[in-house]
């Protein structure tokens, strides 16, 4: 049980390796996508797929490095923040497709 | 698995969890995260959707800066990390360490904010503005939003440092810690889809 764990680390008396590792990823995520956005030499189409899936790999860093999402009621958090993430989906690239797929272009 | 408020030592869960208040407090602020997601979402759509809605008008490529997005994005990404360490010091007991680190990311947030309002002078005096066009519009409604979200977030914390000042670290005081935290972490996650969706895209994007 989740319990279990969590007595072990009750007292955390320990450097917080998890944040400092989290802080040192998100930079280097960050930088990498500065560098192929502006030094790469990608189509931007290849740029755009490449700094998109960046973010989102830095975006699960946050959630599982700093915000704790895997704590407790571990499977609620996860299960509310996946749903989120397809309801982001459908409206972003939703919106996007039927905006500039003809339906609407003219 | 109830803890009940009284006992602090001997029992399963960090001072957060330990009342059932504190607990569903917690976990109804994911679901209200979930909320966040969808209202900044509809935002990033619109914003996607105007994109080359420039009506003949300044676009973005010529306004965006890379350094002061850059510091903007390091100022709010230390914060981040300085609110967990926040919470890793809560659950050392520690309060002194925890209002360090609280107050350094107030700091680093307000440092953030004071970037975004310069730049949106900057921009006003460039003659950009939120009627400029359908684009700018969108810019400034996704990013305003964002921005309001972080000033709201320095005053929630500065409330919560004083309650933690009067009454200590308690299930119930340790709780709303963590429940901001979660808040400001969140806002980090948006602004990393900011930095990439608007200002990376936006600086290398071809017009026309």
């Amino acid at each position: 049980m989740d319990n279990q764990k969590q007595n072990s680390s009750l007292v955390d008396n320990r450097f917080p390796w998890k944040h400092f590792v989290g802080y040192l990823l998100s930079v280097v995520l960050t930088l990498m996508a500065l560098w192929i956005t502006f030094s790469s030499g990608f189509s931007l189409s290849i740029i755009f797929a490449i700094i998109i899936v960046l973010a989102i790999l830095q975006a699960v860093l946050q959630l599982l490095m700093f915000m704790h999402i895997t704590e407790r009621n571990s499977k609620i958090q996860t299960g509310t923040m996946l749903y989120a993430a397809f309801i982001a989906i459908t409206i972003v690239a939703g919106s996007i497709w039927v905006m500039s797929a003809g339906h609407a272009a003219h | 698995m109830d803890h009940g408020y009284q006992q602090h030592t001997n029992t399963n869960a960090h001072l957060e969890y330990q009342s059932g208040q504190g607990r569903l407090n917690i976990l109804g602020f994911w679901v209200f995260l979930g909320a966040e997601v969808a209202l900044f979402s509809t935002l990033f759509a619109t914003y996607f959707v105007l994109m080359h809605r420039t009506a003949n008008g300044p676009v973005s490529s010529e306004l965006f800066q890379v350094p002061s997005v850059l510091i903007m994005t390091f100022l709010l990404l230390t914060s981040s990390f300085t609110c967990g360490l926040a919470i890793h010091e809560m659950r050392r007991s520690n309060l002194k360490g925890v209002i360090i680190w609280l107050v350094v990311t107030l700091l680093l947030g307000a440092g953030f904010l004071g970037f975004e309002i310069k730049e949106f002078i900057e921009y006003t005096h460039e003659g950009v503005t939120l009627s400029t066009s359908a684009y700018w519009s969108a810019f400034f409604v996704l990013t305003g939003t964002h921005g309001l979200h972080v000033t709201l977030g320095l005053g929630w914390i500065i409330l919560i440092m004083i309650q933690l000042k009067q009454r200590g670290l308690t299930p119930t005081t340790t709780s709303k810690v963590f429940i901001s935290s979660l808040y400001w972490h969140f806002l980090d996650v948006v602004w990393i889809f900011i930095f990439t969706g608007v200002y990376l895209i936006g600086m290398v994007m071809h017009h026309g």
